[in-house]
């Protein structure tokens, strides 16, 4: 600890040139500790249930895989389920496919299934008796400026009318709200009549996309949804039941490997970043050879030298290290709320862990040549500045 | 008076690619303890190599060498710079010290190696700033210093851990003549008042009057025996 000011001397004696190197490091890592957060998100995909008040049953297989019609009745006897609800991913274009928003065909019983989505009472009962009846959420309603009573024409991606029409129109009969601001995101979406949606497609009929169910007690739900998924098992449509956050993951898992981008794009910037920082360390221990020299002279051994030099490195990439991951614990939580599970609520302890690491490995490999040139100096040479 | 440096056939022979240099031929010379030495010769003699010998620097090709009765030409590396850390203090043309240090922190250097506490360390420095009257610039950079004043507080860092034996190699060459004039009644004053042994390489007869006596070394061969041992 003693040695730790000339170790800090050392550092600050280029302070543009440590700034930068500093800044880049907190750069790199300010990108790890979010892409690390994201993954772990996912890497927890099949984590418990356990808390969750409604969960979500889809294929094993894959998120487009469908589920039969007959689970219904058999999951709504398994203890502890309250109420099931079904819904089938619709994928339809609102004028152009820039407009994303998610659009489902839900059951009839959806909005009571997920109670935080409010509907006025006569707007509930107008879905219930409209075949082509639509409910969208507040903020999507404002974007698009839709009012009740409205048409809204969506172009389907997936499913042809049973004519081979694209073209489904549907009519806005409700708004819904989500009270808590928190879930505000959760207002980007349309739902619209399973049935009229089942009987008007050309294929698939009777196939359900997946099934939420509302269970009794939190505190049953990794039980609860064992059960259900048991009454599939072995058979051709075996299912898997999860929370929603795990849900959410598991659908954009359907797109990416998101543990292999991660590691690829960390892998690029770590690689990168050794390169600068290697290049300014190399420089660094270049312009101080004299100085070194001095420190051996008066007695400093080479692997007093050697340790000095590493600390220095290490030092370096510590500094920006932390300052990243730091950054991210604070960008993270802010992020976690419009992420919809894709992001843990903050950064976690063993993102930190495996970050902390990274800055010691990176530490020492990009110190270690230099840190051998310092200890090897011949002081006669080095005090003649041959 | 008693021997402090014993030097018996040494050489020196730098190997250059292929070839050899003998830099230093088969010196005889001993220097007593509480001397104040000159060593002068002209540019290229060897006079450096022979203080970085001296002073556990390098070391010889040939030929024995003790300091205060220690071999030290067979020493290897660690033990040398041990050595080094207790018996000598080094002072160059240059000064040499770390610009982003303090004075303060400059004249501390040597004692981080010590098992002295902070406050000792602390308190050890400032006596050595005082004894170079420089207690006052305690707090300043090296750039903020003269070179005259970086040179006494480099003589301070020399004599901080408070070694038998000074090696100066042209401390003066870098100075005006008043500023230098400083620096040799400061080596006088800590050979004459604290027993410092002292070897100082110049190229100035001037500075040299300043030592007890005077040396001449010519092509790696000591031409004036020490009159007095
Ligand atoms: N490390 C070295 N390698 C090769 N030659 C050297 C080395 N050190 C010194 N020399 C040579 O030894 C001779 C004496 O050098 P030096 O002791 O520095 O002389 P002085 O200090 O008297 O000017 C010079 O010719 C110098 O070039
Ligand atoms: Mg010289």
């Amino acid at each position: 600890m003693k040695y730790l000011h000339l170790v800090w001397a050392a550092l600050f004696r280029r302070k543009t040139r440590t700034f930068f190197t500093i800044a880049s490091v907190l750069a790199a890592f300010l990108l790890f500790g979010l892409l690390d957060s994201v993954r772990t998100a996912f890497a927890q995909a099949s984590e418990s249930v356990a808390g969750a008040n409604r969960i979500l049953t889809m294929s094993r297989i894959s998120f487009t895989m469908s589920l039969p019609q007959s689970l219904l009745a058999r999951i709504q006897a398994v203890p502890g389920v309250k109420e099931v609800a079904y819904a089938n991913w619709f994928g339809g274009v609102y004028q152009d496919p820039k407009n994303f928003f998610a659009n489902e065909a839900v059951s009839e019983n959806f909005f009571s299934v997920y109670s935080d989505f409010v509907v006025p009472p006569e707007q509930l009962a107008a879905f219930r008796n409209t075949r082509t009846g639509a409910i969208v959420g507040e903020a999507l309603a404002q974007k698009y400026g839709w009012k009740i009573g409205d048409k809204i024409p969506l172009q389907a991606t997936i499913f042809p009318q049973k004519d081979g029409s694209n073209a489904w129109t549907f009519d806005l009969v409700g708004i819904y709200r989500v009270a808590d601001p928190k879930e505000k995101n959760n207002e980007q979406a349309m739902f619209f009549n399973w049935k009229y949606f089942d009987e008007a497609r050309q294929f698939g009929n009777g196939a359900i996309g997946w099934y939420i169910e509302k269970v009794d007690d939190p505190a049953n739900a990794d039980r609860i949804a064992n059960a259900i998924d048991a009454i599939s098992a072995n058979s051709d449509h075996e299912t898997k039941t999860q929370s929603e956050n795990a849900f959410t993951r598991s659908f954009v898992s359907q797109f990416a490997d998101i543990g292999l981008i991660v590691a690829g794009i960390m892998s690029a910037v770590f690689f990168t970043l050794i390169l600068l920082t290697g290049n300014t360390m190399a420089q660094a221990v270049r312009e101080r050879i004299p100085e070194l020299a001095i420190l051996k002279t008066l007695g400093f051994s080479n692997p007093g030298v050697l340790a000095l030099v590493l600390a220095e490195s290490v030092l370096l990439v510590l500094l920006g290290g932390l300052a990243g991951i730091a950054l991210a614990a604070v960008v993270v939580p802010a992020m976690s709320v419009h992420a919809s599970g894709l992001l843990p609520d903050n950064v976690r302890p063993n993102t930190w862990a495996l970050g902390i690491g990274l800055m010691l490995a990176i530490g020492l490999v990009v110190g270690v040549l230099p840190a051998l040139r310092g200890m090897h100096l011949k002081i006669v040479d080095a005090l003649a500045g041959r | 008076m008693s021997t402090l440096v014993e030097i018996r056939n040494l050489s020196k022979v730098y190997t250059r690619g292929k070839q050899k240099i003998e830099v230093l031929h088969h010196i005889d010379l001993d220097i007593a303890k509480g001397d104040f030495l000159a060593l002068m010769g002209p540019s290229g003699s060897g006079k450096t190599t022979l203080l970085n010998l001296i002073g556990g620097l390098d070391t010889p090709s040939q030929g024995s060498l003790s300091v205060g009765g220690q071999r030290i030409d067979s020493l290897g590396e660690g033990a040398l710079a041990k050595w080094r850390s207790e018996h000598v203090g080094f002072v160059f043309q240059f000064y040499n010290l770390l610009p982003m240090l303090t004075a303060q922190k400059n004249v501390e250097l040597p004692l981080l190696l010590t098992k002295l506490s902070a406050a000792q360390r602390k308190q050890n420095a400032a006596i050595a700033l005082k004894l170079v009257d420089l207690a006052d610039r305690a707090t300043h950079k090296p750039t903020e210093l003269s070179g005259g004043q970086q040179q006494r507080v480099a003589i301070a860092r020399a004599i901080v851990s408070d070694p038998d034996l000074l090696v100066c190699d042209e401390p003066t060459g870098d100075l005006d003549r008043q500023s230098a004039q400083q620096v040799l009644e400061l080596l006088q004053m800590l050979n004459r008042d604290h027993g410092k042994t002292i070897i100082m390489v110049t190229h100035d007869p001037k500075a040299a009057e300043f030592a007890s006596h005077t040396l001449h070394l010519d092509k790696g061969t000591l031409v004036e025996q020490a009159t007095q041992v």
